[in-house]
Formats: structure tokens, C-alpha cells, sequence
């Protein structure tokens, strides 16, 4: 559905971020992409959503398609008509706008106006929470709270691909599980396609499909996800773990520390 | 009490078309940020167009006001294009000279085309004059104040409840986050603009109909900045509160002080405030609260 074939993004034409970034999402599946800070994982969603060209970076070499089709260069908005739609790092929630009106906002793209009072009820369902809060001003919310209504603000533009930024972001460990459920639930209720970015592997991991390792700009390891749990270098530096089940142990760090494979 | 009740009547006609004036500043600024120095010429701009529509070409008044008022839609969306989209991710100073610019440009080009001395409109509103118990007001004050009250409910109306309102006010609060779920941040500045440039007009049309139209209507564009500085700049219900409050402030000076100390304190009123407000309460009446979630 997704393909991004040895992408290049430069910003302010100096700084090279995406060195050669390949990867490819399959219609109706769940695809996580891991990475430590500064790997280029929320570049790379950007340069998919088109929202590149706000912070003055461009795709200097690759293309990008989206069912078939070139989506490389064009308008943000036209990107979100084609049916992708970013969830931004940070939640990003209309602070002034109640409950509501977000979600309205959402669905600006939409052109059959009758069916939104319905999708928000739709919205409602996965986060019942939000209906209580429907009056409230979205900048008042917690900040588990403002990640359902990011999610379900995007879920109002009836996407087939949805990009999710980092959906863990400052959240208590409880409520990323059900977040994480309930993307889960969103890709199997509505053949929602979702790529989302993470840097909590377990959880994200927890309930993809298939995964990429991203490091420096290209991704080094992928897999589905059962062959990437399995796989020492992931269990390493990605979930803590060194034996089957065994938490690591930081005594064992000190004498000896793993060497990353696939960077040499 | 007659006196006063006129004075305060006067007031509110003034007080709602610098709402008017100042709601349109607001939008720009809540929208993009950007201080817009040319509100003044907008109005002027509106003023002229509809009388030369009335007076050369004869068109009625009704259907002059709806010309004028779609060609300010087309101003507005234009001024937009080619002054204020080049600047975008500039730094806001550059923004604000461009509209000083702007300002300028336009009014020489006004007094170009129009000239400087006054023109009146000729009599669209009835002269007979209505009394309310011992006041005795002109219907044109009546119907300016009925105009303005309308319109501002409308917008506040459309602001709150209309998808393209909401969509407006989502733009306004996050940019980016806006253009993530498709937004057109674009239009949604170039609709602003437009409706800037529309509520100056009917502004500078109902001043007109009142006082006749010179070049130095267009110095309600600065009289917008006490009233906005009082509403609290990003606020649009602050604008039409501080418009009522600076009018009907400005009318009670020039009744009651102006003959006591020779005339003057009717123009500094308004600025008095504009220097008061910024010692007391920088952000105005109604500014907006930054959200922070501790």
C-alpha cells in the first residue's frame, strides 16, 4: 500500500536525515518502525504525510507511493485526501476547541458531511471517556485523554493509512497498553492500515505485524514481528532482555557489552 | 440626562463600528499573527466604492453595498496573495512594515482616485429623525447600530457553530497540526482577509452614510489598536466589548470634557486607556489564556 524506496530527506539543504530509507507497508496490517532518538523515525513520517515542507526538508532522492501512485512533492492536504493522515508527536490537540470541535476539525477533509455526527459517535465508542468529556476544552485534558482524541480525530477522516508519532509519548504505562489495544481494535474493526513510530518496542511490538529497526537514517533489521522478538540484537538493546524471560541484569553490563551486529 | 443619553447613544454607534473594525483585526491576528496596519484603508477602501457606485453610476443602494462588498472579498483575498504570502515564515516585523507599506500604498492610491475632500452620500436613510421618550436620534445611528449588532452576532454565531468557523479556529490555535489533517492553512488565511476587508467596508459605509467620507476615516484603523489592546488582541469577543467601551469612553469625553478644557480629549481618551491598559493588564479584558497543564 505504502512503499518508500530509497528516500533521501535534507533539510535546510544541508543536514542529511534519511540516508536511503526503504520500507514498505502491507494493506490492512499493523507495521511498527523502531528507533533510538534522532534515527529520522518522525522524519520519516513526515516525508509520507507531506508535512516536510513546513520545517524546509525535502525529498532530495526516492520516491514514495501510496496504492500505486507517486505521493512525493505533493500538498499535505492532498495527501490527507488520498486517505494517509498523521497523528503528530505530542498529541498536538486543538487546545482552545472543546472535545467536539476537534473532531469536527478532523473531518474537514471529508465530503460526505451527513455521516460525521455518526463517525463521532463511532469515535465515542472506542474512547468513552471522550464522550464525557465532549464540552470540555481539549487543552484541559490529561494527556492520555488528548492522545484518544488525536487518535480519534484522525479515525474522523475515515484514513486508510494513519501514522501514528509516538502514541506512548509521557503516557502512564496502564493507559499506553489500552491505547495500543485499542489502535489494535481500530485496524481490525475498520481495515485501518497503521504504520506507527515507537520508542517503547514492547509495547508496539506487542501488536504489530511487522517491524523495522531504524538506526542513522536507513533501517538495519525487519522482519514480522515473532522473528524480531526472537532475534538477539532486538532482545538487546531494544526490549532489555538477554536471556528467554530473564529481566537483564545490570551487573552483567558492566563486564561486557554487546556489539550491534548489523552495524558492522 | 437628555445630554447624556445622547452622548451615550452616539457613543455605541461609534463603539459598533469599531467593533466592526477591530473584530476584523482580531481575525488577522488570531489567524496569522500578523498586526494589520491597513484595517484603516479597508474601511476607506469600502467607503469609497460604495459611494462612487451610488453617486456615479447610479446603482442602488442595496446592490451597491453587496458590489462593494463582494469586491472587497476579491481585495482582501488579493492583498493576501501578493503582500502577505511572500512573507510567510518571515519574522513578524517584516510582516507588520509590509502592512504599514500596504497602508500607505493604499491610501495614496485612494487619494489618487477619489481626491480629498469630504464626499457625502446622498439621503438612502430617512432625515426624519426618531424619538425615543426625550432623545432624539437619527434613523442612520439606528440603523448603523443594527447593523453592526447583526453582523457580529452572525459571525459569532458562524465562528462557533460552522464547520469552516471551527475549521477557522483550529487553524488558528496549531498550524501545523492543522495542515497535518488536511487543512488548506492558505485558504483559511485568504478567508480571513476577506473578511477583514468586509467588515471594514460596511464599517467605513455606515461612517460614511454618518460624517460623509474623507481620507481621515482611515484613522479608525489606528483607533483600533486601544480597542483591541483593551478587548485583549486574540480575543474576538474582547474586540466588540472594547469597541462599545472605547466608543461610547470617546463620546462621553468629547461631551462632558472637551468644553471644560477647550476640546482634544475626546481623541487622547481612547490612547489614555490604550497606555493604562498595558501598565495594569498587558493582555486586555479578555485575552487568551495560555493553556498549561501543570
Amino acid at each position: 500500500m505504502l512503499v518508500l524506496n530509497n528516500v533521501e530527506v535534507m533539510y535546510d539543504h544541508v543536514i542529511l536525515v534519511l540516508k536511503g530509507m526503504s520500507l514498505e507497508v502491507p494493506e490492512g496490517k499493523v507495521v511498527t518502525l523502531l528507533g533510538s532518538n534522532g534515527a529520522g523515525k518522525t522524519t520519516t513520517l513526515k516525508a509520507v504525510s507531506g508535512l516536510l515542507k513546513s520545517e524546509n526538508g525535502h525529498i532530495t532522492d526516492g520516491f514514495i507511493e501510496f496504492d500505486g501512485e507517486r505521493i512525493n512533492g505533493m500538498e499535505p492536504e492532498t495527501i490527507v485526501r488520498r486517505g494517509i493522515f498523521q497523528v503528530m508527536e505530542g498529541r498536538r490537540v486543538f487546545e482552545h476547541l472543546n472535545v467536539d470541535e476537534n473532531l469536527i476539525a478532523g473531518a474537514y477533509t471529508r465530503r460526505d458531511r451527513r455521516n460525521i455526527r455518526r463517525d463521532i459517535d463511532m469515535v465515542y465508542g472506542y474512547f468513552p471517556r471522550l464522550r464525557d468529556l465532549k464540552h470540555r476544552t481539549a487543552g484541559y485534558l490529561s494527556g492520555g485523554e488528548q492522545q484518544m482524541l488525536a487518535i480519534g480525530r484522525a479515525l474522523m477522516a475515515r484514513p486508510k493509512l494513519m501514522l501514528l508519532d509516538e502514541p506512548s509519548l509521557g503516557l502512564a504505562p496502564l493507559l499506553v497498553q489500552e491505547i495500543f489495544r485499542i489502535i489494535r481494535q481500530i485496524n481490525q474493526d475498520q481495515g485501518t492500515t497503521i504504520l506507527v513510530v515507537e520508542q517503547n518496542a514492547n509495547v508496539a511490538l506487542g501488536i504489530a505485524d511487522y517491524g523495522y529497526i531504524m538506526e542513522n537514517g536507513k533501517i538495519v533489521l525487519e522482519g514480522a514481528v515473532d522473528r524480531l522478538v526472537d532475534n538477539e540484537d532486538v532482545r538487546e538493546f531494544y526490549l532489555g532482555l538477554s536471556d528467554v524471560g530473564k529481566r537483564k541484569s545490570y551487573r552483567e553490563v558492566k563486564h561486557y557489552k554487546r556489539r550491534k551486529r548489523w552495524l558492522s | 440626562m437628555t445630554f447624556f443619553m445622547q452622548i451615550l447613544i452616539s457613543g455605541l454607534v461609534v463603539g459598533a463600528v469599531y467593533a466592526l473594525v477591530a473584530f476584523g483585526f482580531v481575525l488577522i491576528y488570531k489567524s496569522s499573527d500578523v498586526i494589520n496596519f491597513a484595517q484603516g484603508e479597508f474601511l476607506l477602501v469600502g467607503a469609497y466604492i460604495a459611494l462612487s457606485l451610488v453617486v456615479f453610476y447610479q446603482v442602488p443602494f442595496p446592490a451597491a453595498v453587496a458590489l462593494t462588498l463582494s469586491m472587497c472579498v476579491i481585495l482582501g483575498v488579493v492583498v493576501e496573495r501578493l503582500v502577505l504570502r511572500p512573507f510567510i515564515g518571515e519574522r513578524v516585523i517584516s510582516v507588520i512594515m509590509a502592512t504599514i507599506g500596504l497602508s500607505l500604498l493604499m491610501r495614496g492610491i485612494i487619494q489618487m482616485v477619489w481626491g480629498t475632500e469630504t464626499r457625502t452620500f446622498p439621503g438612502i436613510f430617512p432625515d426624519m429623525p426618531v424619538r425615543l421618550g426625550d432623545v432624539v436620534v437619527s434613523q442612520i445611528y439606528l440603523w448603523s447600530l443594527a447593523v453592526a449588532v447583526v453582523l457580529l452576532v452572525v459571525f459569532t454565531v458562524f465562528f462557533k457553530y460552522s464547520s469552516t468557523g471551527i475549521v477557522m479556529r483550529a487553524a488558528a490555535d496549531d498550524q501545523v497540526a492543522a495542515l497535518s489533517m488536511g487543512i488548506s492553512v492558505k485558504r483559511i488565511i485568504a478567508i480571513t482577509w476577506a473578511i477583514a476587508a468586509v467588515v471594514a467596508a460596511i464599517g467605513g459605509i455606515l461612517l460614511g452614510n454618518i460624517n460623509g467620507v474623507n481620507p481621515s476615516l482611515a484613522y479608525i484603523g489606528l483607533m483600533v489598536l486601544p480597542v483591541v489592546i483593551l478587548g485583549g488582541l486574540d480575543s474576538v469577543p474582547g474586540a466588540v466589548v472594547g469597541g462599545f467601551i472605547i466608543g461610547i469612553l470617546e463620546s462621553l469625553a468629547g461631551g462632558y470634557l472637551d468644553p471644560l478644557i477647550g476640546g482634544g480629549v475626546k481623541e487622547v481618551a481612547p490612547f489614555a486607556v490604550l497606555l493604562l491598559v498595558l501598565m495594569v493588564r498587558p493582555y486586555g479584558l479578555f485575552g487568551k489564556e495560555i493553556i498549561e497543564r501543570v
